[in-house]
């Protein structure tokens, strides 16, 4: 019964993966870059929740309307002042840049709000302890059920938005084809800009998943890449139903670690995704070399 | 020589000067423990330690387009060997050398499925090996989780004779680290290197190795990182694994590579020492030097991702060390500057 509970526990968890993978899987998949200050906008952004909340008086139920503008103008100004810029100068260079980027925020907001932990809890009243009873003493946080609907509703969202809307679709032939749609009228510059800026919007969400459900730190934002990254990864980068899979699996795997040993929460998780990239790495060459035997088979019959 | 008096030069006048000068002034550090403070040699030490970060670094990153933000791993395995080795009873400093190179063994299995992963997928991923590897350091009783152990063996020298003992194998893994990357970069896998960084499709098309090459070059910045990481223990004496596997390492080698000058031999050594001024100068600045280094790095690499030296290299059409090939023309002298080493 115990691993039933953690098994479902590490799905719940797994929502928030999902959330905090899904700008990141977005802009791969759009822009082919991994941005990795990405986990230093979730804490910004989560930060700006908090602030708001402290200062203003404002509950996250009402700072969105502040939270999400800001930060889709912040990822204008990304993509405009360094993703686009930097893309021009080869592949290295937008790894290296938004490396330096992730540096700064998170310096800056360690400068600016100190070494404190903090938390959303305080500001969204019962949300962040009422429960549901499913069976004799086996609770559900209500709030880690929201996240996990959430975390479905915005992947599924997104997939609806690319394939159904004109906006959508010219987003995946930009992806696929940046000189090309410009042939055809389509601005590639505002495409991107336009997709960055929803990826940050999603950053935002998920920031305030985060900061709702547990604490948060100016440098919390490198763990919160990782877990993105592997999400992403072990769903396959790029694929948004996968994102969502490879959410549940680390948060599974990382619950079930937790079972074992109090350390082995990230090393399951870790684990885990390195498994599954090996075991992909690997199928793919059995692939080629299948490939290769089978056309070797057809020239000499 | 061609009809256009056009040659392929490798060595230049400038060249050979600056390299005779390169292997003098290493010959005559040698002697500096015997008129230096131990606080000169300490510093000293600390300058070896950026340039092996810098230059190993460069190698993986700038000359074989591997971008790994993972390399805290090697340089925390490093230190973390020592100690084993040293608890094991082998001598202090017999386990500084011989460390690394254990690291450098265990670094080639895990390159088989980390060079399958293309840029970004293999900097994070290596980033992710790095967290690993920390976890699992934690989890050794030796170490006590975050608490960490000191290299006690050392109190077996006075701190005169660590001084210079360390200064001395940091100056000769110095002198190493660049002799293997200039053989390294003027041979055939070199030039099979920077193909596979500029495209590695035609590169395999041509009949690069890709895999064997790029696998070279992982294993060779393994252990640059990992005798960065033992001398550092050798330094510091304590060993506390969050220290060591921080991504600050990585941050600080970015840093050099990227103000030096990305994929430039000299432009890594020239970033070292920039960055080891830069510490010295700001580094009690804190929170605001983290901003700085983490501002600049993403200001070269927006408006001068060439860098200090490649700015340099490109304004005067002066190389200071053999590494690549000139054209020159022999009707017409002064040389041709040729910025980027031609294909082999």
């Amino acid at each position: 019964m115990i691993w039933v509970e953690q098994i479902f526990q590490g799905i719940l968890l797994g929502g928030y993966y999902a959330l905090i993978a899904c700008g990141l899987s977005f802009m791969f998949s759009v822009m082919g870059l991994v941005n990795l200050a990405h986990g230093s906008f979730a804490m910004l952004a989560a930060f700006g929740f908090w602030a708001l909340a402290e200062y203003a008086g404002l509950p996250p139920t009402i700072g969105w309307t502040a939270v999400f503008p800001a930060m889709a103008l912040l990822g204008v100004a990304l993509q405009r002042l360094v993703l686009d810029r930097s893309a021009r100068s080869g592949f290295l260079i937008p790894v290296l840049a938004t490396f330096g980027l992730s540096i700064c925020i998170d310096n800056l907001l360690f400068q600016q709000f100190g070494a404190d932990t903090r938390s959303l809890a305080p500001f969204i009243g019962d949300l962040s302890y009422d429960s549901w009873e499913l069976a004799d003493g086996v609770f559900v946080g209500k709030l880690a059920v929201y996240i996990f609907l959430a975390a479905v509703g915005l992947l599924g969202g997104l997939q609806l938005f690319l394939s159904r809307t004109q906006l959508g679709r010219a987003i995946r032939a930009t992806a696929i084809d940046r000189d090309t749609v410009g042939l055809l009228g389509i601005d590639a510059n505002w495409i991107n800009i336009c997709a960055t800026a929803i990826a940050m919007v999603t950053v935002s969400i998920a920031g305030a998943a985060l900061g709702m459900r547990a604490t948060f730190d100016p440098y919390a934002g490198t763990p919160q890449l990782i877990f993105a990254f592997e999400a992403a990864v072990i769903g396959g980068t790029g694929s948004l139903w996968g994102t969502l899979l490879g959410g549940l699996t680390l948060g599974i795997a990382q619950s079930v670690g937790a079972q074992i040993s109090p350390q082995g929460f990230l090393i399951a998780g870790h684990a885990t995704f390195l498994v599954v990239l090996v075991a992909r790495t690997s199928l793919d060459r059995i692939a080629d070399v299948w490939r290769i035997f089978s056309f070797v088979r057809t020239k000499a019959s | 020589m061609t009809d256009s008096g056009l040659v392929v030069a490798r060595w230049t006048p400038t060249s050979v000067t600056f390299t005779v000068a390169g292997v003098g002034l290493l010959l005559a550090l040698s002697f500096l423990p015997t008129v230096a403070s131990p606080a000169t040699l300490d510093r000293m030490t600390t300058l070896f330690i950026y340039v092996i970060l810098a230059a190993t670094w460069n190698a993986l990153a700038g000359y074989g387009g591997l971008v790994s933000i993972g390399q805290q791993a090697f340089f925390g395995l490093g230190a973390y060997v020592t100690i084993r080795l040293s608890n094991a009873g082998v001598n202090v400093y017999t386990a500084v050398v011989v460390a690394p190179l254990i690291v450098a063994l265990f670094s080639l299995p895990l390159s088989l499925p980390m060079l399958r992963l293309k840029t970004s997928e293999f900097a994070v991923g290596m980033w992710v090996v790095a967290e690993l590897i920390h976890l699992l350091v934690n989890l050794d009783p030796l170490i006590q989780g975050e608490t960490g152990i000191s290299l006690i063996a050392l109190n077996a020298y006075t701190v005169d004779q660590r001084n210079a003992l360390t200064f001395w194998i940091a100056l000769a893994a110095v002198a190493a680290v660049l002799a293997i990357l200039f053989v390294l970069l003027r041979s055939a896998t070199g030039a099979g290197l920077q193909a596979i960084r500029d495209n590695e499709e035609a590169a395999n098309s041509v009949g690069v190795r890709v895999v064997t090459v790029k696998r070279i070059v992982f294993v060779f910045a393994a252990a640059g990182a990992a005798i960065a990481g033992s001398l550092w223990l050798a330094t510091a004496i304590s060993f506390q694994p969050k220290t060591y596997f921080s991504a600050q390492w990585t941050s600080y080698m970015i840093f050099m590579v990227l103000v030096g000058g990305l994929g430039t031999f000299e432009g890594a050594i020239i970033g070292a020492v920039i960055f080891y001024a830069i510490e010295a100068a700001f580094g009690s600045m804190g929170v605001w030097y983290m901003i700085g280094l983490g501002a600049v790095a993403l200001l070269f690499s927006l408006f001068l991702p060439s860098g200090l030296y490649g700015i340099f290299g490109a304004r005067t059409g002066v190389q200071l060390l053999p590494v690549g090939y000139w054209l020159r023309d022999t009707k017409s002298e002064p040389a041709v500057g040729q910025g980027k080493a031609a294909e082999a």
